[in-house]
Parts: C-alpha cells; structure tokens; sequence
C-alpha cells in the first residue's frame, strides 16, 4: 500500500497537497473545508498590516489556457486575520502569509505572529514576495531580488520562531540564486512560485482589458512547465525543502513537481477547474499511481528526475 | 483549441425600464436559455467594476438594477442599445420538488426579481405559484406587475402601510402557509426575513430555499469571499435548503466586507 503521509515540519499530514494561498482562505470555515476536501495543509489569505480591499473587479478572467486574476490582496488585517484563522486545532497543517512593502514591515508582521504564537496552532509561516500585480508589494516593489530576498527573510527571523516559507515568483530571473539568498539568511523552505505574469486579457467587444487592474497573474496549466523547471533549479541550489506551486490540478501534475524536487505541492486553480473536491481527488490519483507504480511513499519521488551525485 | 468555459459575453440593451426612484430594469437583446431562476450573473461595466447580479428572466435576458454604486450607476445610466457584458449564469437554482402542485414565492425588497423567474418557470411546467411580496413603503415595491402575469395570487405588504397590508411578509406568508396547501416555499430579500421563512418551514415540514446574499467578488468558486461558514454563495449557492441556511453560524447574523472582515 502506498502512503502519500509526509512529515511538513514537525507535523505528520495526510498528504502533501496543500491549499494554495489566496484561494478560498479568506475564513476559517474556507480552511477547515478545504483540509474536508483532502489538503494535507492550508496557507491562509495573505495578511498586511492594514485592512486591504483589494483591487476592482473583475478580480478574475479565464483564458484558453489559465486564469488570470488580480484580487490585490483583500484581507482584514494581520490582527483580525490571526483571530480569524487562529486557534488550529486540526490535524492538517496551517500555514499564515504574510506580505509587507519591505523587510520592516515583514518584520512588524512576523511579530504579530510571533506574540500569537501560542494560541494560532501554525506549522510554519510564509512570506510572499511575489505578487505580479499589486503596486508596493511582490515583484512590482523589486522584491525579488537577492538583496531584498536577504533582508526580508532575516527581518522575519528576527521575530518570529515558526519554519519561514520564503515564496518566489517564478517570473524573475534566476530563481537558484534567490532561493540560496533565502536559505542563507535563514529560511526554511521556499514555494516556487505563483501566478506568472504580469498578463492581460482584452475583451473584443469591449475594446479593453478584462480585469479591474488591467494587469494579472496567470494560473492554471499553462504555467505548470514553468514552474516545474523552477523548482527543478532550486532543488540543486538549496538543501531546504521546496512547495511547488503552479498548474498542479491532476495526481500527475503532483508526482511530476515532486519528481523536479518538490517536497510539498499547493493547489489553487484546481479548485476552478475540478470544484473544491479537486484536493482530494489530486491525493487519490498520486496514490493510485504510486501503486500502480510500486512507489510506497511521497520520499521515493521527490527530486527523482534529477541525477543521483552520490 | 481549448475553449473558455465561462467567456464574457455582450448584449445590446432592448428595452430600459425605470421600476421605481433606484430600480432600473434592462431587457437584452438576447435570451440565455441555459440560465435557471436562482442563478446570477456576473455583470462587468469597464472602468467600473464586475458585481453578481441576479436573473430576472431568460428570454428575454433581463436583470433589475438597484442603483448602490459605481457599477449600478452606470447600468442605470444605459438606454435602449447600450451595451450589458457579462459572465454566467453561475451557482445552484431553486429546485421544485417532483409533483409540486402549488409553491409560495417570497419576495423582499427587489429580492422579488429572481422570484418572478421562478414563478414564470414553474407556471409553464403546470405549477401554480402564488406570491407574497414586501417592502418599505410602496414606492419600494418592484416587479409586481410582471408577478400578476405568472402567478395565481399576489399578496404585497409595506412596513408602512401605503400598499397592501401593513407589517411584513411572514405574517402573510404563516397564514398561507397555514390555510392553504402549499408545496415548497422560496425566499429571496433581507436576511432576517429570510431566517424567519426557514424556520417556519422546517416547523411546518415544508420544504423551503433561501437565496443568500454575500460580498463576491471572482463568482466561480476561486477567490473565498463569497464565504458563509465553510461554503462559498458562489458555487455552493446562492440557494441553499432552509435547513442548511439556518446550521451556518453567520446566517443572519454576520457578513463581511471586501477584506473580509466580519461586519
């Protein structure tokens, strides 16, 4: 029998599909149906200082080959954001995000969740610092690069004890070398990547582009090669483990991350293109072919498409 | 090549209609017979925005607009020709149960607007929908014409007394309920109104939906915001069973804003 039990930090979870962040998790009760649905884990809404409304709709514009999204990070606030979320208790792991404009901020935020630490109930937090498409955070505020990467993921050190998560935007270039900057000043894993981008969808009988921000990431399959060769790349430049994250929505799309050297996977389009049971459904058919495969657990997968050195 | 499942579509404004001082309704020049009463859509207004919209009827393609905001605005501002783009329909439809003979449609507010589709749809399958309809004051009341049209009686009541009975639908809706066989209710307006109808039908043992309203934003079960306990208005919604309806924990009595906060 194939066991897809993985360890995710200290915590023994079911499977290693996770909950991508920004999908669904704007409540509790999201989360906790998700973990029902089948993830292994969920990473909440991304939390910022203040309260955020996001940007004007359309938020959302499907493509021939993704979606295209641009929600510009609504959320209550990290204080409401942490009572909403906190107080896990579930056997799936809960992972908080964060997003700041800059390291200070990243910092403010991490002792948020620090000083909540002991009534949250998270495995880990995550810092995202890849958004395509809201002005004064991710890679539209240059925070994809090495320097920044380092100073971030230290400020966050600074103040918080949980696993950090250091997520990278698959759309800057060298994503080795940023993950080894995140590595080096501390991190503990990184999540490759997110939406690409930034895209634009225009409507023809409209004459203007579809999304209320113009501009969005794109998600869904089109993506998935993209992100398999990223997290391939960061595989040989660090040691800490790896969440992959892009286009996954099939139990192949799962094995063939893990295979580039993906530890976890998030999903998050999967539940636009299979309905929120995709999470399981994507557990399933990794299990069903890891039997068909004499694979007996998620270790014997990950990283296998690279050349053994030892 | 793949297609889109959910394009964005445009329509030319047919007829354009004034309800009332805030209620516009839009006749398009199309009919979306894939649309089921209960459903919405997501209707874009560039430069404006996109807000979920609830159907009025199919064929043809209308929707009734309260002017709130931004995109509202600009819908009661179209004419005879404008153009109307949207996506959909999207969420779960009323359902009448198998051999229904007679049904009760509650209306509140312009929450009359997917009743008179779902009394029109269940007149043409032999069904006979009867209707009660509220609201503030009489210039409130909306879509009563078009609801004599479809259903056998329409009972309107106004808070204030200046049309149809004084006080609000369920002391209407009890006495029907009570007095005459009805089969299945639906309601559709103020939450609050909505609870009361949930839990006099579950007392009665007669089957009963509910259109629940909630802050949406992507529509297709993507974004979370639509959240209402673990389901989402969007996908597993806006419909849901009176029984349903009354186990969340926050129908009635919460919803949240745009970012999600509990209001």
């Amino acid at each position: 029998m194939a066991s897809l039990q993985c360890l995710f930090f200290k915590k023994r979870i079911k499977n290693p599909i996770l909950l991508a962040s920004g999908v669904l998790g704007m409540t509790k009760g999201s989360l906790e149906a998700a973990c029902e649905n089948g993830c292994g884990g969920v990473i909440a809404k991304s939390l910022t200082l203040e309260p955020r409304k996001g940007h004007d709709g359309p938020n959302i514009v499907e493509t021939e080959c993704g979606l295209l999204n641009a929600m510009g990070y609504p959320n209550p606030g990290i204080e409401a954001g942490l009572a909403e979320f906190g107080n896990w208790k579930r056997e799936e792991a809960l992972i908080i995000s964060i997003v700041g404009k800059d390291a200070g901020e990243f910092g403010q935020l991490a002792g948020k969740a620090e000083d909540a630490k002991k009534t949250l109930g998270a495995s880990a937090i995550e810092a995202a610092i890849s958004c395509p498409h809201t002005p004064g955070y991710g890679t539209m505020a240059g925070q994809g690069t090495p320097e920044s990467i380092r100073d971030i993921t230290r400020a966050i050190k600074d103040h918080c004890s949980l696993p950090l998560i250091i997520k990278l935007s698959p759309s800057i270039p060298g994503e080795g070398k940023a993950a080894k900057a995140a590595e080096d000043a501390g991190a503990d894993a990184i999540n490759m990547g997110n939406s690409l981008g930034p895209g634009m969808k225009i409507d023809l009988a409209r004459r203007k582009p579809v999304l209320g921000f113009g501009v969005g990431g794109l998600t869904g399959p089109a993506i998935k090669p993209i992100i398999v060769r990223a997290v391939h790349d960061i595989y040989r430049s660090v040691k800490i483990p790896i969440i992959g994250t892009g286009g996954v929505t099939s139990g192949e799309d799962a094995i063939e991350m893990m295979m580039a050297g993906a530890n976890w996977v998030s999903a998050g389009s999967a539940a636009y293109y299979r309905g929120p049971e995709a999470f399981g459904e994507i557990a399933n058919e990794m299990k069903a072919w890891m039997e068909a495969n004499g694979v007996k657990g998620v270790k014997d997968i990950v990283g296998a498409a690279h050349e053994k050195s030892d | 090549m793949k297609k889109v499942t959910n394009p964005i579509r445009t329509a030319r404004v047919q007829k354009a209609a004034d309800e009332n001082y805030r209620v516009k309704t839009l006749e398009m020049d199309c009919d979306l017979p894939q649309a089921l009463p209960g459903q919405f859509l997501m209707v874009w207004v560039p430069g404006a925005g996109e807000k979920p919209m609830s159907i009025g009827n199919s064929n043809p393609l209308t929707i009734s607009v309260a002017k709130v905001g931004k995109v509202s605005g600009e819908l009661h501002a179209l004419k005879a020709g404008g153009m109307v783009s949207f996506r959909g329909p999207f969420g779960k439809p009323f359902n009448i149960p198998e051999r229904a003979k007679r049904i009760l449609v509650i209306g509140g507010g312009y929450g009359v607007v997917p009743m008179y589709f779902l009394a029109k749809v269940a007149r043409e399958n032999g069904i006979a929908p009867l209707a009660v309809i509220g609201a503030r004051t009489a210039k409130d009341i909306v879509w009563e014409k078009q609801l004599f049209t479809v259903c056998k009686e329409v009972f309107v009541t106004t808070d204030d007394g200046t049309r149809g009975k004084k006080g609000n639908v369920l002391a209407e809706a009890q006495w029907l309920i009570e007095g005459k066989k009805i089969d299945a209710v639906y309601a559709c307006g103020p939450e609050r109104m909505m609870e009361a109808v949930a839990q006099l039908c579950v007392a009665h043992k007669i089957p009963c939906e509910v259109s629940v309203e909630r802050y949406m934003k992507c529509g297709v079960g993507v974004c979370g915001s639509c959240a209402i306990d673990g389901k989402l208005c969007c996908v597993d919604g806006p419909v849901f069973s009176a029984e349903e309806a009354l186990s969340f924990a926050e129908f009635g009595k919460s919803r949240r804003d745009a970012s999600g906060r509990k209001c």
